[in-house]
């Protein structure tokens, strides 16, 4: 009955939370609008056609109704269609998602996999050569910028290869439904990019939370029981220590699920993120509100799910 | 040995201990374990230099007699109208348009400086006193600050950053305040997390009783004791404006030619890195190189002031303890600027 009534209250307060960015991002289109019209138009546009395409696109109406119609829309299930290409915005979404989406899936596995691993060696090792060489590379990690990395990448793995006639590191993104091999071959570079950084905050995180569980009782006693050292760290400490990386793990993935905009960027891979950025100069509203609310809900459902998640795995908290 | 020998000795002897046993303020014994933390002090002048150089951009380039947007388009540019590579007349070599990289990196410096401190000088001013009439009187004003905060960390900044480029034109300024309203929330939260304990103290209930008004316990008696962990995060949030800086420079949001900055100079170098390595490089390494100095020293100026938590870098441990049992983290660092947050 608790677990509903909690269930219930963060869901509400998701909503208004969504609603609130929505009014938001809508309010913050109107203080200065960019004028489609124009652009749409082109220089030598009359009033009249101007006035035609305003009324087309229905920004001649009062921007209270202009929403009330964007939201009646939004609850029919109907994003709405972009004031450019004409086309809905789902259909626009559902092309820009294989993109990132194969780079965030791709990039996550990489840094839970690293971030994880070296966070588990640097605290068992804590103070070795291994700990030394691992805080170096989270150094390195936090101090590198995304985009300095992927330029680097770019310049040292593919072009220096590339001059030798390999041509696996390309930029630019390749359908996996066309060639796996070749998709594979331009995503490494990117996934290496996005992860780097969050490999780093992983590692950290991991070493930080596996330390502070090895110094429990309960692990004392698991000692004292005369578990294997293994068995100690992995079984009683790891599982208990994963619990904060988890929560970092849901809201990360969902708030990259609006593009990873730098890496998309640099490597010129087309997804939700650059078409963002260019709805956003442009001034595309609906493909803007579209990404704006889907991050949104990412973030708010998965911060439930952790929330719920973690008073599970941990007796001691409870949903408030 | 005759008496009065002996009592000179016993005299000097309790000068010497009385020396010894000096009375060392909390400040002072954490600026002499910055001091005599290497990798810190390295880091300092490395960042002192930093400043001179971008404080002497001008000089530096009237020396050379140059400009940073000056294009030198016979000397500057091949026959075919590539960059020239780095020499003794172009030392980082010229970029796309014949401008001189290495002018243009030193006022890169400016830009990446004045962002970095100006907008940490914004944000924790804000985050300080919020923090602290949040902690300190509670109820309604908490829990708007509460709710405002989850909406600022819940918001995609880098969306909302391009949105505002598009909207007033990229500039300096806009830049500047993008980040300091995404800064200043997570300083708060730490602010109002003290005060909130201070509070309850006995000194600052006898401050009350001998009538002080709330302003003065809030900014004399409670800010100095929450001082410490807001210095470690300014000194670790320089960085992160200026990686965020950079990036928005990249993206074509931030601070636009011809104006230099080491990220929009990066994002122009991705189109010429084929031919033009240095044009990509040195902006790199000099980005690079500033934001490790800046991490360094933060980490240095946490360790010095709470010397329980365990380093974010450990870079070389001055104090071995047999098992690695953490104390409970002091702050934990400003995450680095990543995607789409």
């Amino acid at each position: 009955m608790d677990f509903l009534r909690f269930l219930t209250r963060r869901v509400l307060y998701g909503v208004v939370v969504l609603w609130l960015i929505s009014v938001a991002t809508f309010a913050l289109f109107f203080i200065a609008p960019p004028d489609v019209a124009r652009t749409l138009a082109g220089k030598g546009a009359t009033p009249q056609q101007l006035a035609g395409i305003r009324h087309r696109l229905g920004l001649d109406q009062p921007l209270l109704l202009q929403y009330w119609h964007y939201l009646d829309g939004l609850l029919h299930g109907n994003l709405g269609t972009s004031y450019y290409s004409g086309a809905p915005v789902s259909s626009m979404l559902k092309a820009d998602l294989p993109p990132t989406l194969s780079l965030v899936i791709g990039g996550a596995i990489l840094w839970v996999i690293a971030g994880i691993g070296f966070g588990v060696l640097s605290a068992t090792r804590a103070r070795s050569l291994l700990d030394r060489f691992t805080t170096t590379g989270v150094l390195i990690g936090y101090s590198m910028p995304t985009f300095v990395l992927g330029g680097l990448l770019l310049f040292v793995v593919f072009f220096q290869l590339s001059k030798a006639g390999i041509l696996w590191f390309q930029p630019g993104y390749y359908p996996i439904t066309q060639n796996p091999v070749t998709w594979l071959g331009r995503m490494i570079l990117p996934w290496i990019t996005l992860a780097t950084v969050q490999v780093a905050v992983y590692s950290r995180l991991t070493r930080g939370s596996l330390l502070d569980a090895l110094g429990e009782d309960y692990i004392r006693t698991a000692r004292a029981k005369g578990l294997s050292e293994r068995r100690v760290v992995y079984r009683h400490g790891l599982r208990s220590a994963l619990i904060p990386v988890t929560t970092q793990l849901g809201v990360d993935l969902a708030t990259l699920i609006g593009g990873a905009i730098v890496t998309e960027t640099v490597f010129s891979l087309g997804g939700v993120g650059q078409s963002t950025v260019q709805a956003v100069v442009r001034g595309d509203l609906f493909f803007i509100l579209a990404v704006v609310i889907l991050t949104a809900t990412a973030v708010v459902a998965a911060n439930i799910v952790v929330d719920v998640a973690y008073s599970f795995l941990d007796p001691r908290v409870r949903l408030t | 040995m005759s008496l009065t020998e002996v009592q000179t000795i016993g005299a000097s002897v309790e000068q010497a201990s009385a020396r010894s046993i000096e009375g060392r303020s909390p400040w002072q014994l954490a600026w002499r374990r910055l001091r005599s933390d290497k990798v810190a002090v390295a880091s300092a002048i490395i960042i002192v230099l930093l400043c001179a150089m971008a404080l002497a951009a001008p000089l530096i380039a009237s020396a050379t007699g140059k400009t940073y947007a000056e294009q030198f388009r016979d000397t500057g540019t091949t026959a075919q109208g590539l960059p020239v590579g780095p020499g003794s007349q172009f030392w980082f070599g010229t970029d796309s348009l014949g401008r001189d990289v290495f002018i243009r990196v030193v006022y890169g410096a400016r830009i990446s400086l004045l962002v970095g401190l100006s907008s940490t000088a914004i944000a924790v001013l804000a985050g300080v006193i919020v923090g602290l009439f949040a902690g300190y009187y509670g109820g309604a004003i908490d829990a708007v600050l509460a709710r405002f905060t989850d909406t600022v960390l819940a918001f995609p900044y880098l969306l909302l950053a391009i949105a505002l480029a598009a909207l007033f034109g990229p500039n300096l300024l806009m830049v500047i305040g993008v980040i300091s309203f995404f800064s200043w929330a997570a300083l708060s939260r730490i602010v109002r997390g003290q005060t909130l304990s201070l509070k309850e103290k006995e000194y600052v209930e006898a401050a009350r009783a001998i009538g002080s008004s709330p302003l003065r316990i809030m900014f004399i008696d409670i800010l100095p004791n929450v001082m410490a962990p807001v210095i470690v995060i300014a000194t670790l949030l320089v960085p992160s404006a200026i990686v965020f800086e950079a990036t928005l420079s990249f993206l074509g949001v931030g601070v636009v030619p011809p104006t230099a900055s080491w990220g929009n100079m990066i994002s122009d170098s991705l189109s010429w890195y084929t031919t033009s390595w240095w044009f990509l490089i040195f902006p790199s390494a000099a980005l690079i190189l500033t934001t490790l100095a800046f991490n360094l020293l933060g980490d240095g100026v946490r360790d010095a002031l709470d010397p329980q938590t365990e380093r974010i870098f450990a870079g070389r441990r001055r104090r071995s303890k047999p098992l690695p049992i953490e104390g409970p983290t002091l702050v934990e660092p400003p995450r680095p600027v990543t995607e789409g947050e």
